[in-house]
């Protein structure tokens, strides 16, 4: 964890390796860990070779989609004429994701040495990191670490001497959690509306300013300049689990959990252990009750399920859920499903972009049911529509924020139906006639 | 054309060849199927957003917002398989749910594509019991009223404002189900082109100010037009209720306005309806029968050197008979700014606030400020000008006066043969636009009184002066002054139909 409490000894701390050590933070401080050794040695090297050491290294998008690093650079036409551009994402807004920010506020550097690094993998001159609005104490380091490393001449039309071209800017959101789909993020970054576009085109096609564009999450580009540093079997080596996830992963954990903070640990890591060992297990008197592993996004699933899973993308797939950002939320008996997963509900009708019908008005309906339900008035047609309507609202838009807001729910409702039936039949209120 | 890669694709079972790059929507008209739409508009940028058009494409993943998706070589669509279907009824129930339901006092009903397509597609009962969404009605300034509650967000006006109008007055404010379409804080609708909003808008959350209330859309009857109040000549519908005038609505013309008309051109139309109009003929100052009111006229005609006096307003029909009955004359138009519309090209309101000057010119007519300048002494024969801000002094010293009219003009002496005539949308003819393009325009109303339509007044009047044949319909008039001018040459209703087709020798536009 690093920060604010020490590593497990059972944690493998790469990217986490300095967080709360304030020198880190610094240009000199991170150069004396080794910083820009991976960056100087890949502004002389081919960018293909980059690619395939990326490829080869088995790195998989940590943003949540679980995409492979080194094929999606791949997709950028190198020497096609065109300005490229790379965007970091961290618009870190996933509820129960906090990793990318603490990256950011402790190895601001690390991160640039990654951007710089696949900037030039891609053949991009210009690299936009876009930070979430709220994360005010991260860009002012950023800002300042961007600084520093522009005047050392790190960054800037001549990085490191190479005579190559690789200029970072922080861009800062306004706070809408929609920024973070890769294309809404781009339409932002453009001084539009944050609205998610269409696809196909493809960013790697037509994207910043129509031209290719790469979007990568601050953790997947952070891991970059130690894959270079390592190698690519080093990095492939890290798995416990599907030889399909590689790397170290962090994961931030919120909820009713004796220990919440960011934990890294190496794919395929038992998520019991995870849970009783590293985070310290439930609270005092307290037992855990259900789980949403990668964000807010995924499908809630028990703690039963969750004892037997391998944190990687596969094993969370074997039980419907998926790994998403790997912002792990606990609830444990004391809380009530319904309540919860209604104020998720709520969330997600709060963030909707309003462009497509199915989200815009699916998701509020969707809360206000849910709400109405907490509220005692919910009728068992009220359970049936919420399925019913999460099928409407599930693969037919042009993001996926309205699947986001129906897999939680409706995962939830399968596996605690008992606690909504429980409201249903107890219900206070005489305006609605039970018919089921 | 024959560089163009066609692409063979079935839609419902049917086969149809479309140019590459075509989406599957329009590909989908081609086989004779509408898929349901509403964000989807030819004359827009694609937005994809309403996700009402999706359609089920063999061996894809997902079903496919057809706006949005290129067609490809061996493609099979349903537009009516289950899942399509399903997927449209979701969406259908889901714009239903904040929808106010005020069908009843709503102008779109009955030309809602809302209520058409729930019609066609939609759940007969809903599952919404949560109290429904409310926000005010906002007047957003020159014709258009936004009634809030209705609005699906399909985002058409905010397109057409920016990207065609080139205006930054609306936007799509706030998000989730909060969201509505906001206008600028500095500026309204009342842009010259802003009404188009209003027939864009696929339901009725956009309303014209001027129609509102007025008349359900079933009453009306519909005539195909052109507007006669700029050189332009936008393609028109007129929309009439008991033979009244109620609604001048664009109808669609890729040559000439696309899909758009002006607000100036879309909100004058109530003089068509104005009720202090010529119902009889007059002679020395009292109602004549036609027949005595022609012979006075035939007779007045044969007393000397004549003055014509025409309208830009009249159709190439009444100029060409005027020209054989009396020989040509003066005209004028009234000026008025131009009013481009920034994504079309070479669509403005014009200058020229009348639609046939360049149909006079071309008939021979010139333009004068001052069109009875030399009338004293003459036999003078205005048609279709009123007169107002004219000098009429020269009139009192004159010959004789004809005026063959729609209301009497001003500072007429009181000897004069009044004919009364139809006015535009009471007759059939053709008004010649500013590029030349010859476009037909249909009778909408009937003509009051006696009155009686242009070319015919003026086909008998050349008979009563003995310079001119007698015709039976329009039709037959503008054959002969096709045969008779070689700009026409070789022009007729039947080649002109209703899109229009361009004077031979005038053509600058394609």
């Amino acid at each position: 964890m690093g920060y604010p409490h020490k590593s497990h000894p059972r944690e493998t701390p790469v990217l986490s390796k300095y967080f709360g050590d304030a020198e880190a933070r610094t240009l000199e401080g991170w150069k004396a860990r080794g910083g820009y050794k991976a960056l100087a040695q890949a502004l002389s090297t081919d960018p293909v070779a980059i690619q395939n050491i990326v490829k080869e290294s088995g790195l998989r998008g940590r943003g949540g989609a679980g995409f492979p690093t080194g094929l999606k650079w791949s997709f950028m036409k190198l020497g096609d004429g065109k300005p490229h551009y790379l965007c970091c994402n961290a618009d870190e807004s996933e509820p129960g994701t906090f990793k990318d920010r603490e990256i950011m506020r402790w190895t601001p550097h690390g991160l640039i040495e990654g951007c710089a690094i696949a900037a030039h993998a891609i053949g991009a001159e210009t690299c936009y990191i876009y930070i979430r609005g709220e994360f005010t104490e991260p860009i002012a380091v950023m800002e300042r670490a961007l600084a520093e490393a522009r005047a050392a001449g790190i960054i800037g039309d001549n990085a490191m001497g190479s005579g190559k071209k690789v200029n970072i800017w922080v861009h800062r959101g306004a706070g809408a959690y929609i920024c973070g789909e890769e294309t809404a993020l781009m339409n932002s970054i453009e001084g539009r509306r944050g609205n998610p576009r269409i696809k196909p085109p493809f960013p790697a096609v037509a994207g910043l300013f129509g031209m290719p564009t790469t979007i990568n999450n601050v953790e997947t580009l952070a891991a970059v300049p130690h894959i270079l540093n390592n190698g690519p079997e080093w990095y492939k080596a890290m798995c416990l689990g599907s030889p399909k996830s590689n790397g170290s992963k962090l994961f931030s954990v919120c909820g009713n959990v004796a220990r919440p903070g960011n934990y890294e640990v190496v794919m395929g890591f038992s998520f019991k252990e995870f849970l009783y060992d590293l985070c310290g297990g439930p609270l005092p008197g307290r037992k855990f009750k259900a789980i949403i592993p990668g964000g807010s996004s995924v499908p809630v699933i028990t703690i039963e399920e969750a004892e037997q899973v391998k944190m990687d993308y596969e094993g969370f797939m074997e039980f419907g859920t998926m790994l998403g950002s790997g912002g792990v939320i606990i609830f444990d008996d004391a809380q009530s499903m319904p309540k919860q997963l209604a104020r998720l509900a709520r969330f997600y009708a709060h963030e909707s972009c309003a462009q497509c019908t199915q989200c815009r008005e699916g998701t509020a309906w969707m809360t206000k049911i849910l709400e109405r339900i907490v509220a005692g008035d919910g009728t068992f047609e009220d359970l049936d529509t919420i399925f019913e309507l999460t099928e409407s609202m599930t693969g037919k838009t042009i993001c996926v924020l309205s699947d986001s807001c129906g897999a939680p729910v409706c995962s939830g409702i399968t596996r605690f139906r008992g606690e909504f039936e429980a409201l249903i039949k107890g219900k206070r209120s005489s305006t609605v006639t039970v018919t089921a | 054309m024959s560089d163009t890669k066609l692409v063979n694709l079935t839609i419902e079972g049917r086969a149809v060849s479309v140019p590459e790059g075509t989406t599957i929507l329009e590909a989908a008209k081609f086989a004779g199927v509408l898929v349901p739409h509403y964000c989807y508009h030819p004359g827009l940028k694609i937005a994809g957003v309403c996700r009402m058009c999706l359609v089920e494409v063999e061996k894809a993943p997902k079903l496919a917002p057809s706006c949005a998706t290129t067609v490809g070589e061996g493609q099979v669509v349903h537009v009516y398989s289950q899942k399509a279907l399903d997927a449209r009824k979701g969406v259908l129930e889901l714009l239903l749910i904040n929808h106010p339901l005020d069908c009843p006092i709503c102008d779109q009903a009955g030309e809602c594509e809302l209520q058409d397509y729930t019609f066609q597609e939609g759940r007969a009962d809903s599952r919404y019991h949560e109290p429904k969404r409310f926000n005010p009605a906002e007047d957003f300034g020159g014709d258009v009223l936004y009634v809030t509650n209705r609005c699906i967000l399909c985002t058409r006006c905010v397109r057409f404002m920016g990207d065609v109008a080139g205006s930054r007055a609306l936007c799509v404010e706030e998000r989730g189900d909060r969201a509505h379409i906001g206008i600028a804080p500095d500026l309204d609708l009342s842009h010259p082109w802003g009404a188009n909003v209003i027939d864009l808008c696929p339901v009725g959350a956009l309303v014209s100010k001027d129609f509102l209330n007025k008349a359900r859309a079933w009453e009306l009857d519909r005539t195909a037009s052109v507007c006669p109040n700029c050189s332009q000549g936008c393609n028109v519908t007129l929309e009439t209720r008991d033979a009244d005038v109620v609604r001048m609505k664009p109808r669609s013309n890729a040559t000439v306005n696309q899909y758009y008309m002006c607000d100036a051109g879309r909100l004058n139309y109530q003089w068509i309806n104005r009720d202090d109009r010529l119902e009889l003929p007059v002679v020395a100052g009292k109602p004549a029968e036609w027949d005595a009111a022609l012979a006075a006229a035939g007779k007045a005609l044969k007393g000397g050197a004549v003055h014509v006096v025409a309208g830009a307003g009249l159709s190439n029909e009444a100029l060409w008979l005027l020209k054989q009955a009396c020989g040509t004359g003066l005209f004028r138009v009234a000026q008025g700014p131009e009013a481009p519309l920034a994504g079309v090209p070479d669509l403005a309101l014009r200058a020229d606030r009348a639609p046939n000057g360049a149909g006079a010119e071309l008939l021979g007519f010139r333009r004068a400020d001052q069109p009875l300048a030399g009338a004293a002494g003459k036999v003078v024969v205005i048609v279709g000008d009123d007169l107002d801000g004219l000098d009429t002094s020269a009139l009192g010293s004159a010959a004789a006066v004809i005026a063959i009219c729609t209301v009497v003009p001003k500072g007429l002496p009181a000897g004069a043969i009044l004919l009364p005539m139809a006015n535009f949308a009471e007759e059939e003819g053709t008004f010649t636009n500013l590029r030349g393009r010859v476009q037909r325009f249909l009778q909408a109303r009937p003509t009051p009184g006696f009155a009686r339509a242009s070319w015919t007044v003026l086909a008998a009047l050349g008979v009563a002066a003995g310079t001119g044949g007698s015709f039976a319909t329009a039709e037959a008039v503008f054959a002969a002054l096709a045969a008779s001018e070689s700009t026409f040459g070789g022009m007729t209703y039947d080649t002109i139909g209703l899109k229009g087709q361009v004077a031979a020798t005038a053509g600058v536009n394609a």
